[in-house]
Parts: C-alpha cells; sequence; structure tokens
C-alpha cells in the first residue's frame, strides 16, 4: 500500500510540495511537445496522490510529521506540520487535480486555446502552494504559500489576455492581494505581537490572559483576511475570475483556492482562536450573520445571472460561506460539518463546472437561456450536470447531504435557528437555480429560427471530458454511501467531533 | 600596515582613484579601473563589517592626531553596515553602466561619469566612516557635487534643469547643516561627534544646542527627501542617466537617513531630541504623510522612473517611521530597510534603464509587450516590484514584518495599518508596468524594431541584485544580525551617554525608558 516506506515520513511533506513544483519545470522543458507535457502532468498527479495518500496512512497511525524548513525571523520560520485537516483538504485536492488533468487536455485542445504550457505550468505550481497550505505548520507559512497561490493563479486568471481577461485578472488580483496584505498581514502580526508565537495549536494558542476586545477585532480582520474566503463584501474577485479557462474556474475557483481560503479560516479558528475560545468573542455571532447574509444574497445573486459560469461562481460564493458559518457557529458538530463540506463541495461544485466547459468546448454556450433542448445532444453532460446540482443542493442520494446535515444539527445544537433557516432556505434557493438548467436542457426544445451553429453537428464534448465528468459526479454519488474514512479523518482534528 | 588603515581605505581608495580615471581618458580603460576599484572598496568594507561585528568600535586618527582634536574616523557596525550595502550597489551599477552610459550618456563624458561616480562613492564612504561633525559636512558636500555632475550628464537636456534644482535645494540642506554645526562649534568647541555628546549633555536645554539640532535636523531633511522637502528627487532621478539613478536611489539618500540616525542617537541623545524636542511625533507624521501621498503620486505618474523615484521617497518615509518609533526594533527595521531598499530600488532601476537602451523611452505605454520581447529584463523588473510590494520570500516582507512588528511592540496599532494600507499603492503602480509589458501587444509601430535581451553586462548586475532579492528575504541572519546589532549599539552609545550605563549591556526600548523614569524621578 504504502510506495514511500522507505522514506523519513517527515520528508513526504518535502516531496508533496516539490513534486508538483518539479512537474512545473518539467512541463517547460516538455512544452514543445503536448503529449509528453500531458504525460507530465498527469504522471506529476498521480505521485501526488499516492503521496498524499501515504501521509493520510501516517495520520491515521498517529504519527506526527514535523519539519521545520528555514528560520525566517529569529524563533520563527517556515515549518510544516501534518494535522487531520489539512491532509482532508489535500486528499481532495490532490485527488481532484488528477481528473481535472485529464480534463484540462481534453478541453484545451478542443478549445484550442493559446499558451497551454504556461498554463499548465501555472496550475502545477499553485497545486504545490496548495499542498503548503494544507501542511502548514504556523501562520506565516501559511500566509507565504497563500500568497504564492494567488500569484501563481493570476497568470491563469489572465490567461486569455484580452480586455475582460486584464480587468478580471485586476479585480482578482487587487482585492486578494490587498485583504492579504491589509487585514491578514496586519492579523497574524498582531497575534505574533500579542501571544509571541504563529504555531498551529490544538485547543488554540489565546488564552484567559488576552484581551477579549483586541481578539474580537483579529478574529474579523483573519476572516476579511482571508480574502480567498469570499465573505461578502469581498467577493467580488471570484465572479472576475471566471474569465479564466473552464479547468481552472473548475479545479481553482471551486475547489483550490477557494477552499484554501475556508480552509484556512477553519484552521485559524481550530487551531489559533481554539472552538472554545471563539465561543467568548463579541464579533463571533456578527462574522457568522454576515456570512449567513452571504448564502443568503449571493444565491439570490445567482439566479439572475444568465452566464453560466457566473452563476456557478455566485452559488460557490454562497457555498464557501456554509464552511464560514459552520466554523464560527463554534460547536463540534459544525466545525466538522464545515470539514466534511470542503470535501463534498468540492466534487459537486466540479462536477458543476466540468460540465459548464464541456457544453462551451462542445456548443460554444455560456448563456443557460440558449442551452434549451442542448440536454438532448448531450446527455451524459447534462447527467451529470443533474447529479453535482443535487449533491449542491444536499439532497440524498448525494454526497453534499451529510455535510449540510452536520451544519444543520451543529445550528441546532448551539441553538442558532436563524441558521438552521437559512441553510433550509438557501437549499430552496439552490433549487431554484441549479435545477432549470438540466430541466430545460432536456425538455425544452431550442426556439426555432434560434438555432444555433451547427446544431446537427452538435455532440458530447471530447472523452477526456466525459471520463472526468463521470468521475466526479460518480464521486458525488460514492461519498454519499462510503463517507466513514473522512469523517474517521474529521474526527482525528482536536475538538471536532461528528458525534 | 594596510591592517592598520582598513578604516580610511573606503575614503582614500575611490579619492585617489577619481583622478586616475580622468587622466586614463579612454572610456573602457576608466570604466575598467572605476569598477575595479569600486570592487576593492566592496571587499574593505566587508572586511571592516566583519572585523565591527567581531571586534566592536574600530577608531581610526587622520594623520595621527588623536581626536578630538584631529579629525577621527569610528566604524562600527551601523555604518560599516550601510557601508558595505552602499560599496556593493556602486560595484554593481558601474558594470552595469558601461554599456547603459553608451546610450545616455554623450562618449566625451563617459571618463568624466566614473571620475564623478568614484568621487561620490568616495564622499558617501566618508560620511558613513567620519566621526567628525564638521568632516561628514565636507564629505556630504563632495557626494552631493559629484552628485549634480552625474544627474546633468545625461543626453536628455531636461536633466540640465532637474540638476539645477536638485543643485539649489542641496545646497540649500548643506548650508542648514553647516549653520548646525556651526551652532554647535560655537556653544562646545568641538566637532568630534563623540566629545560634541557628552559637552551637548552639558547644556541640554541651552537654546543654541536646540536651534542647531532643528538646522540640522531640516537640512538632512533635505538631503534624504523627507516629504515635504522631496521636491527636488523626482525630476532628478527621471532625467538623470539610468545608472546614475540606481545608484542615487539605492545609496545617496540612504547614507542621508543614517545621517539622521546618527545625528539624533550619538550626537544629541534620544532623550534629547525624542522626548525633549517631540521631534519623534513630527518624523512619523511626515513619514506618515509621504509613504501615502508619494505612493499615490507614483502610481498616476506616465514615466517608469518618475514612478520609482515617487516609490523612493515614499520608502524613505518607511525608514524615518521606523526610527521615529525609538525603539531597538523600529531603528532595527530602519536600517534593515535601508539595505534592502537598496537591493529592490537598484534592481528596478537597473531594469528601467535597460528597457532605456533597447527601446529608447521609459513611459508606461511604452513598456507594451516587452514581456516576451526582454523576458529577462521584465522578469527582473516583475521580481523587485514584488518585493517593493512585499510579497514574502522577498527582503520587501522582511522589512515590512519588522517594521510592523515595531509599532506593534509600542501598541501603535493605527501606524501599523498606515504602513499596509501604504504598501497596497505598490501594488498599483508596479501592477501598471507588469500588465504593460506581459498583458499588451506590442505596438505595430514598433514591431519593425528590433527590441531583444540587453547584454549580459547589464543583465548580470540586475539578476544580482534579484537573486540577492530572494536570498536576503529567505536567509535573514545575515541582514538582521548586521542591523540588530548595529542598533543595540547605537541604544547602548546612546545610552552610556544619556545615563552612563556600562558598556555591554543590551537594552530594549521599554527599558530605556524605565531607565529614564528611574532617572528623572
Amino acid at each position: 500500500m504504502n510506495l514511500w516506506q522507505a522514506l523519513e515520513p517527515a520528508q513526504l511533506i518535502t516531496l508533496s510540495i516539490c513534486v508538483p513544483f518539479v512537474g512545473a519545470l518539467l512541463v517547460i522543458v516538455t512544452g514543445k511537445i503536448p503529449n509528453l507535457r500531458e504525460a507530465v502532468t498527469l504522471i506529476t498527479a498521480a505521485i501526488l496522490f499516492s503521496i498524499v495518500l501515504a501521509i493520510t496512512d501516517y495520520t491515521f497511525l498517529g504519527t506526527t510529521l514535523e519539519l521545520d524548513v528555514i528560520e525566517l525571523f529569529p524563533g520563527l520560520g517556515i515549518s510544516f506540520n501534518v494535522e487531520p485537516l489539512g491532509v482532508l483538504f489535500a486528499l481532495v485536492a490532490s485527488f481532484l487535480w488528477i481528473v481535472t488533468s485529464i480534463y484540462a487536455i481534453g478541453y484545451m485542445r478542443g478549445h484550442n486555446e493559446i499558451n497551454q504550457t504556461r498554463f499548465f505550468c501555472c496550475f502545477a505550481l499553485s497545486i504545490s502552494s496548495v499542498m503548503g497550505i494544507c501542511f502548514s505548520g504556523n501562520l506565516l507559512t501559511l500566509f507565504i504559500f497563500y500568497e504564492v497561490l494567488t500569484l501563481s493563479t493570476y497568470p491563469l486568471v489572465t490567461h486569455a489576455g484580452n480586455d475582460a481577461a486584464k480587468q478580471g485578472g485586476r479585480v482578482y488580483l487587487g482585492i486578494l492581494l490587498s485583504t492579504s496584505i491589509v487585514f491578514l498581514l496586519f492579523a497574524i502580526l498582531g497575534t505574533y505581537a500579542l501571544t509571541g508565537t504563529l504555531d498551529f495549536r490544538a485547543g488554540g494558542i489565546f488564552d484567559d490572559s488576552h484581551n477579549k476586545v483586541v481578539l474580537s477585532v483579529l478574529l474579523v480582520l483573519f476572516c476579511y483576511g482571508v480574502g480567498k474566503a469570499a465573505i461578502m463584501p469581498f467577493h467580488r474577485w471570484l465572479p472576475a475570475a471566471m474569465v479564466a479557462p473552464t479547468p481552472v474556474s473548475a479545479l481553482l475557483h471551486a475547489v483550490a483556492v477557494v477552499k484554501a481560503g475556508v480552509f484556512s479560516i477553519l484552521k485559524i479558528v481550530i487551531y489559533i482562536f481554539g472552538i472554545e475560545g471563539l465561543k467568548d468573542l463579541a464579533t463571533t455571532d456578527i462574522m457568522l450573520y454576515i456570512g449567513a447574509a452571504t448564502i443568503v444574497l449571493s444565491s439570490c445573486i445567482a439566479m439572475s445571472k444568465d452566464n453560466l459560469k457566473a452563476r456557478l461562481a455566485y452559488s460557490t460564493v454562497s457555498q464557501l460561506s456554509y464552511i464560514v458559518v459552520g466554523a464560527l457557529l463554534a460547536s463540534s458538530i459544525a466545525s466538522a460539518g464545515a470539514a466534511l463540506h470542503i470535501a463534498t463541495h468540492a466534487v459537486g461544485k466540479i462536477t458543476l463546472f466540468f460540465c459548464a466547459g464541456a457544453i462551451m468546448v462542445a456548443s460554444h454556450k455560456k448563456n443557460i437561456s440558449d442551452m434549451a433542448g442542448l440536454g438532448r445532444k448531450m446527455p451524459i453532460t447534462f447527467a451529470a450536470f443533474t447529479v453535482g446540482a443535487i449533491s449542491i443542493i444536499g439532497l440524498p442520494p448525494m454526497a453534499g447531504t451529510w455535510s449540510k446535515w452536520y451544519l444543520a444539527i451543529g445550528a441546532l445544537e448551539t441553538d442558532k435557528f436563524i441558521i438552521v433557516a437559512v441553510l433550509m432556505v438557501s437549499s430552496l434557493l439552490n433549487i431554484a437555480y441549479l435545477l432549470p438548467i438540466p430541466i430545460k436542457a432536456f425538455f425544452s426544445k431550442p426556439a426555432e429560427g434560434a438555432k444555433p451553429w451547427r446544431w446537427s453537428q452538435t455532440k458530447e464534448a471530447p472523452l477526456p471530458i466525459l471520463i472526468a465528468l463521470i468521475v466526479t459526479s460518480g464521486c458525488c454519488l460514492a461519498m454519499f454511501f462510503y463517507l466513514q474514512p473522512l469523517v474517521d479523518l474529521i474526527n482525528l482534528i482536536p475538538g471536532v467531533s461528528t458525534k | 600596515m594596510l591592517e592598520q588603515h582598513l578604516a580610511a581605505l573606503p575614503i582614500i581608495l575611490p579619492l585617489i582613484a577619481a583622478p586616475i580615471a580622468l587622466i586614463l581618458g579612454r572610456s573602457v580603460l576608466s570604466w575598467g579601473f572605476a569598477t575595479l576599484v569600486s570592487g576593492l572598496a566592496f571587499l574593505l568594507s566587508w572586511q571592516l563589517l566583519s572585523a565591527a561585528l567581531s571586534e566592536g568600535v574600530i577608531s581610526y586618527a587622520v594623520g595621527g592626531w588623536a581626536p578630538p582634536w584631529g579629525i577621527e574616523l569610528r566604524v562600527d557596525a551601523a555604518n560599516a553596515f550601510v557601508l558595505l550595502a552602499v560599496t556593493a550597489i556602486s560595484t554593481l551599477v558601474l558594470v552595469y553602466s558601461k554599456h547603459s552610459i553608451e546610450k545616455e550618456v554623450k562618449a566625451t563624458n563617459h571618463t568624466l561619469f566614473y571620475t564623478a561616480h568614484l568621487l561620490c562613492l568616495a564622499g558617501l564612504s566618508g560620511i558613513l566612516i567620519t566621526g567628525d561633525a564638521f568632516n561628514l559636512f565636507v564629505f556630504l558636500e563632495i557626494s552631493s557635487l559629484a552628485t549634480y555632475t552625474l544627474v546633468s550628464l545625461a543626453s536628455d537636456r531636461r536633466c540640465l534643469t532637474a540638476a539645477f534644482r536638485y543643485l539649489v535645494m542641496g545646497t540649500i540642506g548643506a548650508t542648514f547643516i553647516l549653520i548646525g554645526v556651526g551652532l554647535l562649534y560655537m556653544k562646545t568647541g568641538t566637532l568630534n561627534m563623540l566629545d560634541l555628546a557628552e559637552r551637548i549633555d552639558l547644556y541640554d536645554s541651552s537654546r543654541t544646542i536646540n536651534t542647531g539640532l532643528a538646522f540640522i535636523m531640516v537640512g538632512v531633511s533635505i538631503k534624504l527627501a523627507l516629504f515635504p522637502l522631496h521636491m527636488w528627487l523626482p525630476p532628478a532621478y527621471t532625467h538623470a542617466p539610468s545608472a546614475v539613478s540606481a545608484f542615487l536611489a539605492s545609496t545617496a539618500t540612504k547614507v542621508a537617513v543614517y545621517v539622521m540616525i546618527r545625528f539624533i542617537f550619538t550626537v544629541f541623545g534620544i532623550d534629547h531630541v525624542f522626548v525633549d524636542m517631540g521631534m519623534g511625533i513630527i518624523l512619523m507624521v511626515l513619514a506618515v504623510v509621504a509613504i501615502f501621498k508619494c505612493s499615490y503620486m507614483a502610481t498616476v505618474q506616465s514615466n517608469v522612473k518618475t514612478v520609482l523615484a515617487y516609490s523612493s521617497v515614499a520608502q524613505i518615509g518607511y525608514m524615518i517611521l521606523g526610527l521615529s518609533l525609538v525603539s531597538v526594533s523600529g531603528l532595527m527595521a530602519s536600517m534593515i530597510h535601508i539595505f534592502n531598499h537598496a537591493l529592490m530600488k537598484g534592481a528596478l532601476f537597473m531594469a528601467v534603464g535597460a528597457v532605456f537602451y533597447r527601446v529608447g523611452s521609459v513611459e508606461i505605454k511604452d513598456f507594451a509587450g516587452l514581456g516576451r520581447k526582454m523576458p529577462l529584463t521584465m522578469a527582473a523588473f516583475t521580481i523587485a516590484g514584488l518585493s517593493i510590494i512585499g510579497v514574502p520570500l522577498t527582503v520587501g516582507f522582511v522589512s515590512k514584518w519588522y517594521l510592523v512588528s515595531a509599532a506593534l511592540e509600542q501598541d501603535q496599532w493605527l501606524v501599523a495599518a498606515f504602513v499596509l494600507v501604504g504598501s497596497l499603492f505598490a501594488v498599483m503602480y508596479i501592477g501598471r508596468v507588469i500588465e504593460a509589458a506581459y498583458f499588451q501587444k506590442l505596438p505595430e509601430s514598433r514591431s519593425s524594431e528590433d527590441i531583444k535581451e540587453v547584454s549580459w553586462l547589464m543583465l548580470v548586475p540586475m539578476w544580482v541584485l534579484v537573486i540577492a532579492n530572494i536570498y536576503f528575504g529567505i536567509d535573514t541572519s545575515l541582514t538582521t544580525e548586521a542591523a540588530n546589532s548595529a542598533s543595540e549599539w547605537l541604544f547602548q552609545t546612546n545610552n552610556m551617554l544619556e545615563n552612563k550605563v556600562m558598556e555591554g549591556e543590551v537594552l530594549e526600548g521599554h527599558a530605556i525608558e524605565e531607565k529614564a523614569q528611574e532617572v528623572s524621578s
């Protein structure tokens, strides 16, 4: 089972960051030969996944994996420390990277995209920084890789190179860099000034001696500083990032980047403030309700969008706040639900994006209103879309059910009935903006005279795309029935439990 | 024999070499000679720093006349550290300037350029090393006069007005410093800094001393381009040859900052300057305004060299802010930023100079499409730009970290927030250039021109700085150690003079305040 037994366990962390990095370099070297370049990407992704699996094994065995790389400041440096929450996120990201790589090959070729080498290179670099975020042992390390992730995804957002892409890139970089520099760095330095440490510790690093008012302010700074979590009003970068090619939107802006944001919040809540410590802070509830408002408002905005990717983007904004809310409910079940939602939302939303890209490649359609009747031409794509949509809504028999379930129980446990209501209303809204799309595609006919370009030749997208979306929609289904390993992993997080 | 005179050599060497460079006459010859001399000066200052770190203060009596009557050269961790940065940048800029000035300076003036550069280097080294207040003024004038010449050497005639403006402002500044030093001499009868410090203590509240302090502070503020006395700087940096801008931006103003630190900490004493005279709050406010106003100005310029010039004024704000916090960590943040900013700005100006070499213009619109044509130059600009923004793993992040930490240590949460918000402007002004370079197409009119990468002689110094930007951003031990011992040393001397505390004891900023309170009570 464990391919990496020969190595020191802690070296696996180095490998998990270096393998995608080396992959990125190899992509540049082999850039002239597309088949070889894609093989490099796939092999790198597979190796990375096996490394993360090995790390998971060690986590279940209870081995602590720690690594101090270099001291940047006296007593403070880049260091890694594997904990279950990070392993969960790393598993999700590295597994979906394999799938997305397969998908991207079909998409980028089917769509005749330019600069494919730069694309695959930056993609690998961002995965490398995601691994850094997953296994970071202190806030400084987290911050460094967080910034690297922002910068390495910028060329992917502006990939098309036209005015829209540049504008999108400007918003993307502007919001993510500003929030991280002004709020996050400030909060980190403030934490350091207060406690003299930035390590992630079970139960948090703050204690009763710290001023509660200051901690309340820090919490707000952290929540908004992690701009990647897209809490309103700092959510605009995510819709702006949709100018990127669809594989980027799928893996990065439905999984890796945005999840890095909510993962950071969850990690800060659990390991910096401590779930118990959060209960006494005045701003916890304020941020909780802002999160709840984000859930509802962005669902409403999603309904008004006709562009499929824009609608999915706002849906992502809404779903991210589920995790923020779960973290801020300050209950162990809700935190478990939040952690689980990282995985379940990932497979659901990536399926939806894969479908959006498939539609784009096969029929060059971006707007939902043009998709009437398309379901007959592309049945597999729209079937997968339905599966993904149901998972996002949170209905059985799809994975999304469980995370929503735990979140709702957590809300009930803490007597936050408004949050329960918000979760339920959000499900209804999800139904309202997601399900009409496949229904329209399957059951209505394209308006007469509006038959699009080469209608008769429109067929399913290329095979790699289909393989990818079948795999992820299969995951949505499988994770409903076979969730135990993930739940076991989450139960290992100190202070978090599904019971 | 050489060992004995080590402290004097970084001044003497370029000073003697300068006329020789002129006599050599041929451009290539004097270039090679100047580079060699500057390289030697760098090695010497490396020796000096390691000696200062291990032995403490090195005192050298010029001509064998013992201080306080003779001129004393004093090398300590603080000035050896800055000297290292200055000589390093000077050497790199000289290597770089061979091709750069071929394009920007008339061929007949090339030897003059190298001569002036060496004189400027001699002056800057002198300012750093000297322990004599009047001698400091002399070296300041040597470096300044050389600088006016350097700025006016550009083939663009607008450099003449810029140089004249610089000359007028610089001379006012120098005069103020001279008046200030004169007042101090009048009252105390000495010019040796250490001696001055002891005697100033005796006349603590004397009006003459206070007036002298005011004159010196204003004079130095002009020299270091502290807002609102910075107006000479943007035109000078914009119209000077790129190699000169690179050299001045990363050394001249930094040395002036050092002069301010020197006067505050080792001559007047922090209690006098910050507690009695209340300079701390003045400097802090001016620094914050400089950060905001000039960073904003940088975002609206169309000439990239002007952008970088305004950015320099803003960055000087960070240095002054650090020292206005009056703590070991604040001073340390200033010292680190003096070093780090030299690395960033040097690299940026060199990249811009390379663009001028090929394209013949440094307007932002002319950067369009250069990302593909000059990949190495623009990559250097991007990395150095990220460093100015303060992205982790670059030196900019290290500077920012220490500065904000120092502010938080004093519970100055607002100041810390200002620093971080101010750095957002850098995202804008660097972002505009990068966007033009990478995401705009080369204009049609230009496609026929042969724009390609510059020669390795320009690329190597540029990339040495870029790599230093990353290296010192990751391995901070050298900069931190040097800056830390420099600032601790400055505080110690200050303390020794103010409170007659035993040497060798390490004191934190608040500890000093406590001590001061004990003394006053």
